[in-house]
């Protein structure tokens, strides 16, 4: 059993995932889809990660990377002292007792087959982890209640619950065997405005709530993200462009697309919207088959000079715990 | 003399134009026959917009913003139908045509266009954007093929997308999103219509391409002097764009006045409890969100008393005794549809 | 247990009250009155086939010499054939025959066609491209050709016809639960249970298998159909199962010399097939309408 990395529960050290292009009958490759190209960050325990960026940018392949559902490509993803980058598929399994994944779309990640408490229990049933018979209900029961549903509809099947609901039962599901960290993929954006916030308190309560609960949070949504999470990761084209704690990023972004980013997010309050400065961006994000040479944002960055195109910047630290990508800061 | 839309000239002559009301739609109600019951996805709709105005119409999913501006197209199928109102565009009532007669086509594409959120099925994908658009063109304009084609080449350019006289021959799938969303208010604009509807345009697209996105309808409608319907549950997107607000709720309209009145001054418990509920790019560490309770509406057989009921923190006794409260002015030009005073609490 | 110091959320949702399933399954599958009509000769085909000691009059499989080649009348209501056997009885026992090998066929066929099918879906890959390949070849050849070949390597009788026709059945399941795989495959509840640490094995059996059997139990009730047609053609062309056993497909072509004389002789069992398999592509149908699209509950 490898020792406790200090508080860090998950460590990636320059992470490569290509996915490949094939032609053909015998499936050549012809091209690497760069979905991750180098990506360094740590997750520290009871800590909530953002990680933000828009289409493209590899966020969701990460957090897939972590789980081990893809094989890395390059890099070591350290998860609890181990490296399980490099870890086979049955290996693996026994690892995912420990990390859970909570996803979009709260009508396909149900069996629509399966009643909520059996979703709910799986988990518990594929690891073993509960003695009795009697064992496995009470704690189906009291993930429940956590989640804020009631014990008695566990023999109801998803199609008789709302969106959110269904979304509780993806949050029970994922806490079943109590993992240290859960990797939330955009567990929000499917859902009715007024129902989000109720979803957003309750990861909250839970964290709060749990002995050990490190949550890595994939969403495009910047103003949740600002919300909940302690740091914040922006990524952009499979890199991350800037990283630093979530107030920081907010009131003074260094990299050029971070502002950019939080410029293009509109804000629920007129009188601010009318004198916040607007930074509207040329062009569109460019594909992952053909990125630009050196930093992958030059073609767009209205501050971009001729040696931007040279070298792929590495993350600086310029403030306390602030790190960005970028030579022209 | 007759002068062509966009031209120096057709903006002088609709200078002088002051401001009328451009559209008024007075207690349209649409309903749905279900199996399970009826379904008043619009249940009694007053509003107006003005000539050169941008106007938000904000809502959660099943609030009825969209049916609403689709029965003011005509556009509802079986079993959808409209049950009552008046759409009173320019004077007179379309609603008294017939959906698919010429006097209704007439006025699609041409008075009024839309735009909607998926730009990859309003649009042909097995004809070039130029068929496309020279087909509208011809259609309402009676532009000649060429003349049609310079048009629409034109339109291109003015939306931003570069090499346009290449483009224009290009397919549908050969574009991204926001691309094809381009082309979609270019089309959208090219018979110079004299109301744009875009019924959340932007929701499928990554929040750059939205911004940029925003501020072209802005500059477009701006330019072709074109009022401008923004219906989004994206209370940033109209706090930004837009100069009035309808909030709907359930089908109804709940609350509107000016943007920045409303958002000074929401006065309905369902505009406070969203404002509280949704988490801000700008707000302090640690601010907690308040929810709003419950779940939505099922619009299924609704009681007649007000449907934001059994989610509401406002609630006073004649809320429970008396049916939906009707629009009322509690400020110049800030109506609400609540019995209880939100101020006190 | 680290929940323990978790606050449990007051005030549980409501959920929208149960719509009944069954009921609405049942509506919708007896909305037809041919569905229902196809129900009802399913139903006596059934009952038929159980009680067939019970409701034959005569032996179907000896007959006096003295009767031989009867028209219907009171004593043999449709009959006798060159034998002397009661056409109505060997009907009635027909009918047994044809249940016993419609059915026995296709569960072979199904259990085997679907295990193929959804591993060949599921690891896709080599194996599924091998599998599926071979369930190509074997699809190329049509269905009686390949009864036939088999029948004959294998000799008459009524097993060899039921492995025959259940080797011939396979592929046309095995590429609906392939394709089915597949597309389910895709499903995000598939990943979470990856993501949960499952193995292959469970994930196909609880969770994609659950999901796949409306349309395979829709496949079943048309194969059905065919089935006892097929088995019915092999029996006429003279392979699979003689005289004096009683099948359909025999008796059509034991009457076949004599049908000026004695029409019934073919014609009884001839429509007697054709109506079973009608019931069976109806009855297809309606499961069918009545299972997919389900509606979901409304909220």
């Amino acid at each position: 059993m490898n020792q406790k990395k200090d508080d860090v529960i998950l460590d990636v050290k320059d992470l490569k995932m290509y996915f490949p292009v094939t032609r053909g009958l015998l499936r050549r490759k012809v091209a690497d889809v760069k979905a991750v190209d180098g990506v360094t960050f740590q997750l520290k325990r009871d800590e909530t990660l953002g990680l933000v960026g828009e289409s493209g940018c590899g966020k969701t392949t990460i957090g897939r990377c972590v789980l081990g559902l893809y094989k890395p490509t390059a890099g070591q993803i350290y998860f609890d002292g181990e490296d399980i980058a490099t870890f086979p598929e049955k290996k693996m399994r026994e690892v995912r007792s420990r990390m859970a994944l909570i996803f979009q779309d709260p009508y396909s990640s149900l069996d629509p087959r399966q009643s909520a408490g059996s979703i709910v229990g799986e988990p518990l049933t594929i690891h073993h982890m509960a003695g009795s018979k009697a064992e496995y209900n009470e704690r189906v029961e009291q993930l429940f209640r956590v989640v804020g549903l009631d014990p008695s509809m566990s023999d109801r099947f998803p199609h008789e619950f709302s969106g959110g609901q269904r979304q509780r039962i993806g949050v029970a599901r994922a806490l079943a065997c109590e993992p240290p960290l859960i990797v939330c993929d955009e567990p929000i954006s499917a859902l009715d405005v007024s129902i989000q916030a109720q979803i957003i308190n309750l990861l909250e309560e839970l964290q709060e709530g749990s002995k050990e609960l490190s949550y890595l949070f994939i969403a495009h949504d910047l103003s949740v993200v600002r919300h909940i999470s302690d740091r914040v990761a922006v990524m952009y084209l499979g890199r991350i462009v800037e990283i630093t704690r979530s107030r920081e990023l907010y009131e003074n972004p260094l990299h050029p697309y971070t502002k950019a980013l939080l410029s293009a997010v509109p804000i629920a309050d007129p009188f601010v919207e009318e004198t916040r400065e607007r930074i509207v961006l040329e062009g569109e994000v460019p594909s992952p088959l053909n990125p630009p040479a050196g930093c992958t944002f030059h073609p767009r960055c209205y501050m971009a000079v001729p040696e931007c195109s040279q070298a792929i910047p590495p993350l600086r630290e310029i403030g306390e715990g602030h790190y960005v990508a970028c030579i022209r800061v | 003399m007759p002068s062509t839309p966009g031209s120096e000239a057709y903006y002088n002559v609709r200078k002088d134009k002051k401001m009328t009301e451009l559209l008024k739609v007075n207690n349209l109600v649409t309903q749905f026959k279900t199996e399970s019951g009826l379904v008043k996805a619009v249940d009694g709709v007053t509003y107006h917009i003005d000539q050169q105005e941008i106007v938000g119409l904000v809502g959660e999913s099943g609030c009825g913003k969209s049916v609403s501006q689709l029965s003011v197209m005509q556009l509802i199928r079986a079993p959808g139908e409209i049950a009552a109102g008046e759409v009173i565009f320019e004077g007179d009532n379309l609603l008294k045509y017939h959906a698919n007669g010429p006097e209704m086509r007439a006025v699609r594409g041409a008075k009024i266009a839309m735009i909607f959120q998926e730009p990859m099925t309003s649009l042909n994908p097995v004809l070039t954007i130029g068929q496309q658009m020279t087909e509208m063109l011809d259609l309402h304009l009676k532009m000649n093929r060429e003349a049609a084609r310079d048009r629409a080449v034109e339109l291109l350019g003015m939306v931003g997308i570069p090499g346009a006289e290449n483009r224009i021959d290009d397919y549908p799938h050969h574009f991204s999103g926001g691309m094809r969303q381009r082309v979609m208010i270019a089309m959208g604009l090219s018979c110079n219509p004299r109301m744009l509807i875009a019924d959340e345009p932007t929701t499928a697209l990554d929040v750059t391409t939205q911004a940029q996105l925003l501020e072209l309808m802005k500059d477009m409608v701006e330019k072709f002097r074109t009022s401008l319907v923004i219906v989004t549950h994206n209370l940033g997107v109209v706090a930004r764009y837009a100069q009035r607000i309808y909030v709907m709720y359930a089908g109804r309209i709940v609350e509107t006045s000016t943007t920045k009145e409303i958002f000074a001054n929401p006065c309905h418990p369902y505009t406070i409890g969203l404002l509280k509920s949704i988490p801000r790019l700008d707000e302090e560490e640690g601010r907690k969100l308040i929810p709003i309770d419950g779940l939505p509406p099922n619009l299924i057989n609704m009681p007649p008393t007000c449907a934001f009921l059994p989610r509401c923190s406002f609630r006073v006794d004649r809320c429970t005794k008396e049916p939906w409260p009707p629009l009322a002015e509690v400020s110049p030009g800030h109506y609400v549809s609540c019995y209880a005073n939100t101020k006190e609490k | 247990m680290n929940l323990e110091n978790a606050t449990a959320i007051e005030g549980f949702e409501e959920t929208a009250p149960r719509v009944s399933e069954w009921r609405r399954f049942w509506r919708v599958f007896l909305q037809r009155r041919i569905v229902i009509f196809g129900l009802v000769v399913l139903t006596l085909l059934v009952i038929t086939a159980i009680f067939a000691e019970g409701l034959a009059p005569y032996n179907p499989y000896k007959g006096k010499m003295i009767d031989s080649l009867q028209q219907p009348s009171s004593t043999y209501l449709l009959g006798t054939d060159i034998q002397g056997r009661d056409t109505l009885s060997r009907l009635i026992f027909g009918a047994r025959t044809a249940l016993l090998v419609g059915f026995v066929t296709t569960i072979i066929a199904a259990v085997f066609g679907t295990i193929l099918g959804m591993i060949a879906g599921f690891f896709s890959g080599i194996l599924g491209m091998i599998i599926m390949r071979i369930m190509d070849a074997l699809m190329g050849f049509p269905m009686l050709l390949l009864a036939l070949i088999l029948s004959a390597v294998l000799g008459g009788g009524i097993q060899n016809v039921i492995i025959a026709l259940g080797v011939a059945m396979v592929p046309g399941y095995a590429r609906v639960m392939n394709g089915l795989t597949l597309s389910l495959k895709e499903n995000d509840y598939v990943l979470a249970e990856r993501s949960m640490g499952a193995n292959n094995w469970r994930t196909m059996l609880r969770h994609i298998f659950p999901n796949s059997l409306a349309p395979i139990l829709v496949l079943i009730t048309t194969q059905l159909g065919m089935v006892i047609l097929a088995e019915a053609s092999l029996s006429f062309l003279g392979i699979g199962i003689k005289p004096p056993g009683a099948a359909w497909g025999a008796m059509v072509n034991a009457g076949y010399k004599y049908l000026s004389t004695n029409p019934v002789l073919s014609f009884a069992p001839g429509l007697a097939i054709m109506l079973v398999v009608f019931a069976f592509q109806l009855v297809g149908d309606g499961l069918r309408d009545a299972l997919d699209p389900r509606l979901r509950g409304l909220l």
